[in-house]
């Protein structure tokens, strides 16, 4: 007879071959059906009562949501089978390894309904770009008006940047945590669907407070404690709190957004032009 | 002028501006959303779009509206539409005579191939698994290439765990149902 200890043991083998095992199905997509889940949370239930320690009791319900994964994969394969686009894979693949090529391709034109477009320039745009390329005053006049008086680069201390009022006389995790405060707020307040418009927060009364938030306003997206909704085919940036710092962002891979904060942007938004 | 020439009249200035936004690109990727439609258009925009499509049957062209999610099974609803995309397209098909808008026969084929497999594992398949099954009529060094050429043009897509799925071209170009069928109808 196994004592209590080995019995234990022998438990939290079979709850991880069967989270390993949900698991592969999860990520290799094969036949949920090879689970027999019946079997599997007799297990889990024949185990239960024995679980005291969190970290088995934490085993215990891993496995209880793998296998809820596998049960919710082993729907949608009934779903995808019950539909007229099922075919077996194995006869699919099959016929496409020993079809021509020539016939492969005569196949999918039949298939096949490509987008039609048109590029063309027409006499009005023509007219158009003449009208803008007329009030455009020369690179020369453009860059007297922008470039700033020249000044060499180098670096700025923290000091620095608090006499230049870039940063406050605070810490910065501080300033960051009050700006995120201040972001849900917002939220609150003025935004919809637990967002604002990314220049509804950042924009102020001042151009100079304008950048200022939105160098925060990065920071909070950088640290984790917001995320930026871009949608590129509308022009509309949102900015979403976070209820609490996100600090592990999975495996998805980062990505960094430039944001033009430019004064004339500025002025846009300032006049009600911009979103 | 009578009631229905003005009715014809407002339709006919309506299915104009409809092709002019429909043909031209507005946007990075081709195709207008619903909602762009009926802020230019008018709240009776699918019926403008109706129109449209028949006037196109003529010429072998047809108004495709590819919808969020799945095409609905009833009548799809004003919301549903206005998050629809749609698109002018082929309504007949090519043929291998007429030219393959500057495709290669092999890259095409390969297309074909890829797209196929992919809906018969159920709209998923890993790279190397579609890159072993082209090898087998792709030189080598050509399959990679393809598909990253696919994923460019929007036929398929790529997750960061190399899986493949199809993307919103091949959801708007290709009669997936017809494709499997025929696919399968072929005498090997």
């Amino acid at each position: 007879m196994r004592s209590k200890g080995q019995r234990k043991k022998l438990g939290r083998e079979k709850l991880q071959r069967v989270t390993d095992m949900c698991r592969s199905v999860e990520e290799r997509s094969i036949d949920p059906f090879l689970i027999d889940v019946d079997e599997v949370i007799k297990v889990i239930r024949e185990y239960f009562s024995e679980w005291e320690l969190p970290e088995d009791l934490c085993l215990d319900a891993e496995t209880i949501h793998h296998i809820a994964s596998v049960i919710r994969l082993q729907g949608d394969w009934v779903k995808h089978r019950s539909t007229s686009l099922y075919t077996d894979p194995f006869l699919l693949e099959d016929k496409v390894t020993r079809t021509g090529k020539q016939e492969i391709l005569e196949t999918f034109l039949k298939a096949w309904h490509p987008i039609v477009e048109m590029e063309q320039l027409s006499l009005h745009s023509l007219a158009e770009a003449i009208k803008y390329w007329k009030s455009l005053l020369p690179l020369s006049e453009r860059w007297k008006e922008i470039l700033p008086a020249e000044t060499e680069a180098g670096r700025a201390t923290r000091e620095e940047l608090i006499r230049q009022r870039i940063l406050l006389d605070k810490t910065f995790s501080e300033e960051l945590e009050n700006f995120w405060d201040e972001l849900k707020r917002e939220v609150k307040e003025n935004g919809e669907n637990r967002r604002i418009r990314y220049w509804d927060f950042i924009g102020a009364d001042t151009y100079e407070e304008t950048v200022h938030r939105a160098f925060m306003t990065s920071f909070l997206v950088t640290y984790g404690y917001a995320t930026l909704q871009i949608y590129p085919l509308e022009e509309e940036n949102f900015i979403k709190p976070y209820k609490k710092q996100v600090t592990k962002i999975g495996k998805r891979q980062l990505v960094s957004i430039p944001i033009a904060v430019t004064a004339e942007e500025w002025t846009r938004w300032k006049k009600g032009e911009l979103t | 002028m009578s009631k229905r020439g003005r009715r014809k009249a407002y339709y006919a200035r309506k299915v104009k501006t409809a092709i002019h936004m429909l043909f031209f690109r507005r946007h990075r990727k081709p195709g207008v959303k619903g909602w762009e439609l009926r802020r230019t258009l008018g709240s009776d925009y699918p019926k403008v779009l109706s129109v449209l499509d028949n006037y196109l049957k003529a010429l072998d062209l047809q108004v495709k509206t590819v919808f969020e999610v799945e095409k609905p099974a009833e009548k799809p609803t004003p919301e549903q539409l206005d998050k629809a995309r749609f698109y002018i397209t082929l309504r007949g098909e090519l043929t291998p005579k007429t030219k393959m808008i500057g495709w290669r026969i092999d890259d095409l084929a390969g297309l074909a191939i890829t797209i196929s497999y992919i809906l018969s594992k159920r709209g998923k398949a890993s790279r190397k698994e579609v890159e072993e099954l082209l090898r087998d009529k792709l030189s080598g060094w050509r399959v990679g290439i393809n598909i990253d050429r696919y994923i460019r043009y929007g036929y398929l897509t790529q997750d960061e765990n190399e899986q493949l799925y199809l993307d919103w071209r091949t959801r708007a170009e290709v009669d997936q149902k017809a494709l499997i069928d025929l696919l399968l109808g072929v005498e090997t």
